[in-house]
């Protein structure tokens, strides 16, 4: 009992506190003296365009990818279990780009969507569409990212539904096939509600994963300063670059504090009104 | 009493004895770069050698995390006795006490100034040095000889004009699918330095007031600077930035063969000339007019300084060792197996490095060449490249990029001196 707790006191929760004091100092590595500041790390945070910036793309990433993953990621599910024959094969398929290192997976996504030699844009052209700039147009480097790290989750995804969708009972459908429930019906009334946990699931670690979204923009954008005109920044990349760019721990500290809270308000939210109680 | 003499005397007998044959080991931190590693390890075999009672211990890290691991561990007491910091990172780590002013009897200040490439001026802080460089490193231009054959150039550019000229027939393709680039530019690869230090000076302008605390480059010159970097793409459509994938885009596109023309430091001699399979040259930095005397250049280093753990033994083993780092021998060394140009003004006078066909034009341009006193790099930097991009990708007026780069640097500047 009382080493589990010494473990989960000192390594999970001491940092979290250590952070939150950090906020209200002046604090930089590079300095002897580490001024109290009080409240005023986060009155800049109020001011600073680029904090905002990354507030807004960090939202954008989260609004994209995680219906995005989950929606493409059931269909997949769903198609997968309607398939007999070479299934082991396909599930390994899609499973690969998700224990693929994300280095490599970045610089294979960034050859793709190269503005020059890219095959996305060969394919474009013959479609007579005109080569876009992808990750180099800041209107679009955002998006670019976001279906990187959709593309690389799907496989766990499918996992996750394929699991949900292997525990619905089949002897639900088989009473709907004798009632003469058509195909979309029992979807809508029998497979969906089932997989809300599932669904619930992953909605709420989707969420958290792309509001740290942090390692697949630092290797898909060039440098580390967020993309063009940091129009991939995250709020975790920022707090990185602030930390150990430019040595302003307290403040990164501030920034960290308020990524917390809104993770923290986030999941509450959701754990409380995506939760359905299915009896059946 | 007697007996109390005779051991005391006895006592002092042995500790003066013993301090001057104790072995002192020292730790030497640099950044995980092959041929530097490579090179300081020969270097310490032989200045082990010429000082037996001296043992140096060499340390790397990666880059990406060196700055954060030097801030992290002095502090703590733990960490190197002497260190190799990039110069812009100066400021901030004298600021914070990190490392011990040279001592003049070793190090007299006015020697130094003298003896010393120009811009290692921006290492003196308070009227003292805190750290000097083995070598530094200059600007160029770097050209395909092959592609400039094929394209009927017969020499490098000498002006801007030329420059335009000659990557205009070296491109090909179709914007942004180009094939081959004439110029292969990028503005947070060396651009951006070209810009704010050699374009604003040429133009007219001074990129900074002397004492490096106020921007001075919002002005006429500083938009035709602007302007006429930004029309390379614009409007002449020579290239555009990360043609290739990854952090060296336009160095490793330039191996590839496939740009014209980039401007790069010395430090990249080594990695070209392993790297390019095809005739190359080194041409220094153009001009405004044919005859202009406007010459000018960006001049960069790294230091080696002392840290405030060293004391004592290790304190004077450190100045031993930092003198050997910064002698002629180690700098004729450095050149010949790291590739960056000596520091020292009459090694870098010496009529054949002068004349190297890839040395010279970096060499050539040391007394010209300037240094931006940068007191956050990595802030200064973004505030330039975020401007210049915004008029390669959005369209803004270069005027208009100018003041917000102006803006954004000066309000770092501010919010550092006013401490």
């Amino acid at each position: 009992m009382a080493i589990p707790l010494i473990f989960f006191l000192v390594v999970r929760f001491l940092p979290t506190f250590v952070a939150l004091r950090l906020s209200l100092y002046d604090w930089n590595i590079l300095k002897e003296v580490q001024p109290y500041v009080g409240g005023k790390n986060y009155s800049r945070l109020i001011q600073d365009g680029i904090f905002g910036k990354a507030l807004v793309n960090t939202a954008l990433y989260t609004i994209i990818g995680v219906p995005a993953q989950i929606v493409i990621g059931l269909i997949v599910a769903l198609l997968l279990g309607k398939i007999r024959a070479l299934q082991g094969v396909f599930r390994a398929l899609y499973f690969a780009p998700y224990v693929t290192p994300i280095v490599a997976a970045a610089w294979v996504w960034q050859w793709l969507f190269s503005p020059q030699f890219g095959p996305v844009n060969t394919f474009l052209i013959w479609l007579h569409i005109p080569p876009q700039s992808f990750l180099t147009s800041p209107s679009q480097a955002l998006a670019t990212t976001a279906a990187l790290v959709v593309w690389q989750n799907l496989g766990f995804q499918v996992v996750l539904f394929l699991a949900g969708l292997a525990a619905i009972p089949s002897t639900f459908y088989e009473a709907a096939e004798i009632d003469g429930a058509s195909g979309s019906q029992s979807f809508w009334k029998i497979t969906l509600p089932l997989l809300n946990p599932t669904i619930v699931f992953s909605v709420v670690t989707g969420t958290i994963s792309y509001l740290q979204l942090f390692t697949q923009v630092v290797n898909l954008n060039f440098t580390d300063q967020g993309g063009p005109l940091g129009s991939t920044m995250t709020v975790a990349l920022y707090i990185y670059q602030m930390a150990f760019g430019r040595f302003q721990t307290g403040y990164a500290s501030a920034i960290t504090v308020v990524l917390f809270a809104i993770i923290l308000v986030i999941t509450l939210l959701q754990l409380r009104f995506l939760t359905k109680r299915v009896n059946y | 009493m007697n007996k109390l003499l005779l051991s005391l005397a006895l006592g002092g007998l042995s500790a003066a004895s013993f301090s001057h044959a104790a072995p002192v080991t020292i730790t030497y931190w640099q950044y995980d770069y092959a041929s530097k590693v490579t090179a300081i390890n020969e270097l310490i075999k032989k200045f082990e050698a010429a000082n037996p009672d001296i043992t140096v211990k060499q340390e790397n890290f990666p880059y990406d995390a060196y700055s954060q691991k030097v801030a992290s561990s002095v502090p703590a007491g733990q960490g190197p006795d002497v260190v190799n910091l990039y110069y812009g990172w100066l400021p901030q780590y004298v600021d914070a006490g990190y490392l011990q002013p040279l001592p003049t009897k070793e190090f007299p200040t006015v020697l130094t100034d003298s003896n010393y490439a120009p811009m290692v001026k921006t290492a003196k802080m308070n009227g003292k040095y805190y750290a000097l460089p083995t070598a530094v490193r200059t600007l160029a231009i770097f050209y395909n000889k092959d592609l400039f054959k094929a394209a009927g150039i017969k020499a490098p550019p000498k002006t801007w004009e030329e420059l335009i000229a000659d990557a205009g027939k070296i491109v090909q393709g179709t914007p942004p699918r180009y094939t081959t680039l004439g110029f292969g530019i990028q503005p947070d690869g060396q651009d951006y330095h070209v810009l704010r230090e050699v374009l604003v000076r040429q133009f007219g302008g001074q990129p900074y007031s002397k004492d490096g605390k106020t921007v001075t480059y919002n002005s006429d010159a500083g938009t035709k600077a602007m302007t006429f970097y930004t029309d390379l793409m614009t409007k002449y459509k020579l290239g555009v930035p990360n043609f290739f994938p990854g952090n060296n885009s336009y160095r490793d596109a330039f191996i590839a063969g496939k740009v014209g023309m980039i401007i790069d430091g010395s430090f990249a001699i080594n990695t070209i000339k392993s790297g390019a399979k095809f005739d190359w040259g080194v041409a220094p930095l153009p001009v405004l007019t044919a005859n202009s005397k406007e010459k000018d250049n960006f001049g960069s280093y790294w230091v080696n300084g002392i840290t405030k753990n060293a004391k004592g033994d290790k304190l004077a083993a450190s100045i031993k060792f930092l003198k050997f780092l910064t002698s002629a021998d180690t700098q004729r060394y450095w050149l010949q197996n790291v590739g960056e140009i000596p520091a020292s003004r009459k090694l870098a006078a010496d009529p054949a490095l002068r004349k190297d066909p890839v040395f010279g034009p970096f060499v050539s341009s040391l007394p010209y060449a300037s240094s931006t006193i940068f007191v956050d790099e990595a802030g200064q930097r973004k505030a330039w490249v975020d401007a210049i991009n915004t008029v390669l990708l959005q369209g803004n007026a270069p005027a208009n990029a100018v003041k917000a780069a102006a803006a954004n640097e000066q309000k770092i500047l501010d919010d550092y001196y006013k401490k």
